[in-house]
C-alpha cells in the first residue's frame, strides 16, 4: 500500500458515494459504532494484524436469520481493497460475511490499509491461488447496490443502500498521524 | 420468438415504424447514454488498447483449446464438490435442469439472476411446464416477466419501458390503487416483493460471465445484488453458461473485469463482481425457522454441507461455430452490449427489431446464425449497415460487420431456390452471384455498372430517374424509396475531365511526391467536383497527380453480402493499382468507404501481402494533405477562410460530420486538423453514423429508420450558420435530406479556386 493508493482509494469511494472513516486499529470499535445504524449484526473481525480490532458490543456477532432480517446494518471485514476502483473484496465464508453484508440496508466494511492493492490485476493475482487452493468465494463490491431498471438510478436494489468503509491504519502509523488530527 | 417476426417486407417497414413510435425514444436515450459513458469510461484507462488486446488474446487461446478447458473445468468443479453437465442443446439442458429441480429437489420455486443463455434455452418455460415457479430477480427481467415481453437489450433488458409504464404494470399485476411512481418507490416495491420470493425459494439459478477452468471459479457481473442473494439464499445453485464462457485461469478474469462494465453501460466496474468457486462457503440462512444461528459450527471453513452446485455448460451449436472459420469470432463475444449501443440503427429501434430469438445488436447475427440458424439471422441482418462503429467499441475486437456480411452472403445464397424472375439482371449485371438473388440487393451491389450507364446517358437517365411513375416502379422492383433523391450522374466523368485538361499540372520532375487519385465510383460519375477539388489541392501542395481509369473497389457488392463479386472487384482494383504502388506512387482516396476497403476489408478479400501493400500505400485525401503540410508543404497554397467573400458564406465557421468508416480506420480527425491549421473554426459531430450508410437509407423498408438515425445530426447541425462539410457521398445525401442543402467535401473547402 502506498500513500498514492490510499488517496486514490478514498477519491474513488467518494465518487461512489461511499463514506469513509479512518483511524488506528485500536479505534476500530469506536469508528464502527459511529458508522453503524440500529439494529446491527456483524461477523467477528478476523485478520492477522492485531487482536485490538473489535466490534462494539451492540453489534450482534452470532445473529440468527431473524436478527439478520431485522438488521439495519451489517458489519464485516474486507479481505482486500482495490485502490483504482474503490472496490472491497468480501469473502463469502462460513461465518456468514456474505449474507451479513448483503441482506441489510447499510454495510459497514472494515479494511486494513495494508490490504489495499493498486489495481485489478493485483486483485486477481491475489485471488488466483485462493480460488485454486482454498476454493474461496469472493465478491468485489464497489459502492452500494444499484439499478437503473426503474427509470432512474436508485441505490439499494437488492443489496445495501449505503456503504461505509472503516479504513484502519497500522498502529504505528496511527501514532504518527495523531499529531495532525 | 416472443416478438412478432419480421417476415414480409411490408410488415418489416410497419414493424420498424411502430417500434420507433412506441419504444424508440426510451431506447435511444438509454443507448446513447451508455455509448457516451463507454467513451468516457474507456478514456480513463491508461492503456485501453492494450487491455483489449489482452482480452482478445485470452479469448482466442480459450476457444482454440476449448475441449481441453471443458475437461479441465469438469475436474476442477468435481474436486470442489460440484457437478458439471455438458448439454448438447437446449432440450438436453432443460431435461437435466428440470429433473434436478422438479424431481430430485422437488422444488416449488426457482429464483434466477439475469442470464441470456438461460433465455436462449427457454428454461423458464421448461421448468414451469414441470410445475416449478420461476422468478426473475433482476429488476428489469422481473418487469419483463410480469409484462410477458422480451428483452430489448442484452444488458439492460427493459430499457424500452418507461417509468410510467412500469408503474401501470405494477398497478395492474398487483391490483394496486396507489401504485409506486418514482424510480425510488418502484425499486423499493420490487425489492420487497422479490426479497420475499427469494426467501422462499428452493433453487437458485445464475448465468456466468466467465468461468476459470483452473479452479472452477465463475465470475458474475451484476449491480443489484440479486445474483448474490440468489446464490446465498438457496442451497442448490444451478449455473447455466455457454461453453464459450470458459477461460484458462482466474488471473485471466482481470482484463475482462476492467472492460466489461466500461464497454457496456459506461461504468468503470459494476457494483458487484462475484467470483464464486461453488458450492459456496456461506451458510444457508433458514428463513422458515429463523431463530437458528445463521452461521454453523465455528471453525467450519468448508462449504455448507447442504449446498449443492451444478454447472450446466451449453453447446447448442457453439462447438460447430468453433469449426466455422467465419462465425468462430462470435464466440469471443463477452455480451457487453457495446455493439448495440454504438449502433445508429439499434439506437433507433432497439433489440425488438434488431435481434433474433434471444440476442440483439450487431453481434446477434453471429449468435443467432450459429445457434438458431440462418433464417433467424436473416430476419434482422439487414439492419447492420456495415458502418463499422461497433468495431472500435468491441472489447475483444470482433469484426462484427464482417460477420454480418458473411451471414448476408450465406442468406443470399440460401435464397437461390426461392426467388426467381431476375432474367433481366442476369443479362445486365456482371456479378458473380447466384441467379435468384434479390433485385434490390443486386441493383445496389452493381452500383458501379449502374453509375457507368447513368453517366453515359446522363441527361436522359437523370430525367428518367426523377419521373414519378418510374420511381414508383423502381421502388417496387428494387426497393429504392421514392422519397430519396437519386444521385445525379455527371456527363463527364472525372477521369475524362482529367485527360481533357491535359493530365497533371505539376510535372513529375518538379513534384514532391507522386500520387494516384483513385476515381471512386461516386466521385468519378456523380460528384466530380470534389474530385476536381482534390486534384487542385494536391497539385497546390506540389504533388504530381494521376487519375487513371480504375475499377471500383467492390464496396457496393460487399455491403449487400455479395462476397464473390466484391472479391473479384478487389482483385481487379488491386491489379489496377499495384503497378502504381510499385512505381512509388501514393494512392489517395476521396470516398472513405472505398479507403476502408483498401485499409480494412481487403484483408478478408485479398492475399495478406497484397492487402498490406495496398493498405500501406493508401491515404484519405485529407489525411494525405495533413501529412504533406506536416512535412513542410505550404498551407498558404490552400484556401484559408475569408469572411464573406469565399463560397463559404459564414466565413471560417465549419460543421464537420466525419464518415463512420473513416473514424473506425482512424482518418476522421485529419480533416479537422487540416481545416484548423488553415484557420477554420470546426465543430465536429458526435453522431456515430448519419444513418444513410451507403445504400441502406435508400431502401424503402428502411427510409424512415434511416431518417430517424440522422435525427441527432439534424439537432446538432440543423440550425447552424456554419458551413457543413462531410466526406462520405452517402453522408452528403443524408445531410442534404436532413438539412435541406448538400454539404461539401472538406477538400472542396480547402482547395484553391479553379
Amino acid at each position: 500500500m502506498s500513500v498514492a493508493d490510499r488517496s486514490t482509494f478514498k477519491r474513488r469511494l467518494d465518487s461512489l458515494g461511499v463514506t469513509v472513516s479512518e483511524g488506528g486499529e485500536s479505534e476500530c470499535a469506536e469508528l464502527i459504532d459511529e458508522a453503524a445504524g440500529d439494529p446491527a449484526v456483524g461477523v467477528a473481525l478476523g485478520g492477522t494484524a492485531s487482536d485490538a480490532t473489535s466490534l462494539p458490543d451492540r453489534v450482534e456477532t452470532d445473529p440468527t436469520t431473524a436478527d439478520l432480517r431485522a438488521a439495519h446494518t451489517g458489519v464485516t471485514d474486507a479481505e482486500l481493497g482495490v485502490a483504482e476502483y474503490g472496490s472491497v473484496a468480501i469473502e463469502a465464508d462460513s461465518a456468514g460475511t456474505e449474507p451479513v453484508s448483503l441482506f441489510v440496508d447499510r454495510h459497514v466494511v472494515v479494511l486494513r490499509e495494508a490490504d489495499l492493492v493498486p489495481d485489478m490485476p493485483d486483485a486477481f493475482e491475489w485471488l488466483g491461488p485462493k480460488a485454486r487452493d482454498e476454493s474461496s468465494d469472493v465478491v468485489f463490491a464497489t459502492g452500494p447496490s444499484a439499478t437503473a431498471d426503474m427509470g432512474g438510478l436508485v441505490h439499494g436494489a437488492h443489496g445495501p443502500k449505503e456503504v461505509h468503509v472503516v479504513l484502519l491504519r497500522e498502529e504505528e502509523r496511527a501514532d504518527e498521524g495523531t499529531a495532525d488530527e | 420468438m416472443r416478438g412478432p417476426p419480421m417476415s414480409s417486407d411490408a410488415s418489416k417497414a410497419d414493424r420498424i415504424r411502430e417500434l420507433m413510435a412506441t419504444e424508440g425514444d426510451a431506447v435511444a436515450a438509454n443507448t446513447r447514454g451508455f455509448n457516451e459513458g463507454r467513451v468516457e469510461s474507456t478514456g480513463r484507462l491508461d492503456d485501453y488498447e492494450g487491455l483489449k488486446d489482452e482480452a482478445r488474446a485470452i479469448k482466442e487461446d480459450a476457444i482454440a483449446r476449448l475441449p481441453d478447458l471443458i475437461d479441465q473445468v469438469r475436474a476442477s468443479v468435481e474436486a470442489n464438490g460440484g457437478t458439471v453437465y455438458v448439454a448438447d442443446d437446449a432440450a438436453d439442458a432443460n431435461r437435466y435442469i428440470t429433473e434436478l429441480t422438479a424431481e430430485e429437489r422437488d422444488a416449488d420455486r426457482l429464483v434466477k439472476s439475469k442470464s441470456m443463455t438461460s433465455e436462449e434455452i427457454e428454461v423458464n418455460e421448461a421448468l414451469e411446464a414441470e410445475g416449478v415457479e420461476v422468478v426473475e430477480t433482476d429488476l428489469g427481467e422481473w418487469v419483463l416477466q410480469l409484462a410477458d415481453e422480451a428483452p430489448s437489450h442484452i444488458v439492460a433488458p427493459a430499457i424500452h419501458k418507461s417509468r410510467e409504464g412500469i408503474s401501470e404494470l405494477f398497478a395492474e399485476r398487483f391490483d394496486l390503487d396507489d401504485p409506486p411512481e418514482t424510480a425510488e418507490d418502484l425499486t423499493m416495491f420490487a425489492r420487497d416483493r422479490l426479497g420475499k420470493l427469494v426467501e422462499g425459494a428452493d433453487v437458485g439459478m445464475t448465468g456466468a460471465n466467465f468461468i476459470a477452468a483452473d479452479s472452477g471459479t465463475m465470475l458474475l457481473v451484476t449491480s443489484e445484488g440479486n445474483a448474490r442473494k440468489t446464490v446465498t439464499a438457496t442451497d442448490t445453485h444451478v449455473a447455466v453458461a455457454g461453453v464459450e464462457k470458459l477461460i484458462p485461469t482466474v488471473e485471466d478474469f482481470s482484463p475482462f473485469v476492467e472492460l466489461i462494465g466500461r464497454s457496456g453501460t459506461g461504468q468503470d466496474v459494476t457494483s458487484y463482481i462475484s467470483t464464486l468457486t461453488p458450492p459456496v462457503d456461506s451458510p444457508v440462512p433458514d428463513f422458515q425457522d429463523d431463530r437458528e444461528p445463521l452461521a454453523g459450527d465455528e471453525g467450519d471453513a468448508s462449504a455448507d454441507p447442504d449446498r449443492d452446485f451444478h454447472l450446466v455448460l451449453i453447446d447448442n451449436g457453439r462447438l460447430a461455430m468453433r469449426d466455422d472459420e467465419e462465425l468462430k469470432e462470435t464466440l469471443y463475444c463477452i455480451r457487453c452490449s457495446a455493439c448495440s449501443n454504438a449502433c445508429g440503427n439499434f439506437q433507433s429501434v432497439g433489440g425488438h427489431a434488431f435481434g433474433g430469438e434471444t440476442y440483439s445488436g450487431g453481434i446477434a447475427t453471429g449468435w443467432e446464425a450459429g445457434i438458431e440458424g440462418l433464417d433467424v439471422a436473416a430476419e434482422f441482418n439487414d439492419l447492420c449497415t456495415g458502418c463499422s462503429r461497433c468495431v472500435p467499441a468491441c472489447p475483444v475486437g470482433i469484426d462484427i460487420p464482417w460477420i454480418n456480411t458473411v451471414v448476408r452472403d450465406r442468406v443470399n445464397r440460401g435464397e437461390v431456390d426461392s426467388r426467381q424472375t431476375d432474367w433481366l439482371f442476369e443479362e445486365l449485371v456482371p456479378d458473380e452471384e447466384p441467379a435468384g438473388l434479390d433485385l434490390g440487393t443486386r441493383a445496389v451491389g452493381n452500383y458501379e455498372t449502374v453509375a457507368k450507364l447513368g453517366s453515359l446517358t446522363a441527361p436522359v437517365a437523370n430525367r428518367l430517374a426523377d419521373a414519378g411513375p418510374l420511381r414508383a416502379l423502381a421502388e417496387r422492383v428494387t426497393g429504392i424509396d421514392r422519397r430519396r433523391d437519386l444521385p445525379e450522374f455527371a456527363s463527364e466523368p472525372l477521369v475524362d475531365w482529367f485527360e481533357r485538361r491535359g493530365g497533371a499540372a505539376v510535372p513529375e520532375d518538379e513534384a514532391a511526391r507522386e500520387a494516384v487519385l483513385y476515381p471512386d465510383t461516386a466521385t468519378n460519375y456523380v460528384d466530380v467536383d470534389r474530385g476536381k477539388a482534390a486534384v487542385r489541392a494536391l497539385e497546390a501542395l506540389g504533388v504530381h497527380v494521376r487519375v487513371p481509369d480504375l475499377p471500383g473497389s467492390g464496396r457496393p457488392p460487399l455491403s449487400q453480402g455479395m462476397i464473390s463479386t466484391a472479391t473479384s472487384a478487389a482483385e481487379d482494383a488491386y491489379a489496377g493499382l499495384v503497378t502504381h504502388v510499385d512505381a512509388g506512387r501514393d494512392v489517395v482516396v476521396i470516398e472513405p468507404s472505398d479507403l476502408a476497403m483498401f485499409r480494412s476489408e481487403y484483408e478478408k478479400l485479398l492475399p495478406e501481402s497484397s492487402f498490406e501493400r495496398l493498405a500501406d500505400a493508401s491515404y484519405d485525401v485529407m489525411e494525405y494533405c495533413f501529412g504533406l503540410l506536416k512535412n513542410g508543404a505550404d498551407p498558404a497554397t490552400l484556401r484559408a477562410p475569408a469572411e464573406g467573400t469565399g463560397p463559404v458564406a459564414s466565413g471560417k465557421r465549419v460543421a464537420y460530420h466525419p464518415h463512420c468508416q473513416a473514424r473506425t480506420i482512424g482518418v476522421g480527425e485529419h480533416a479537422t486538423a487540416v481545416m484548423e491549421r488553415l484557420g477554420y473554426d470546426v465543430r465536429v459531430s458526435e453522431t456515430e453514423c448519419c444513418g444513410m450508410a451507403g445504400s441502406f437509407g435508400y431502401k424503402t423498408d428502411y427510409y424512415e429508420l434511416s431518417m430517424d438515425v440522422g435525427e441527432p445530426l439534424q439537432e446538432q447541425f440543423g440550425d447552424t450558420d456554419r458551413t457543413v462539410v462531410a466526406s462520405g457521398t452517402s453522408c452528403g445525401e443524408q445531410l442534404d435530406a436532413l438539412l435541406g442543402s448538400p454539404p461539401m467535401h472538406p477538400v472542396e473547402l480547402i482547395a484553391p479556386r479553379e
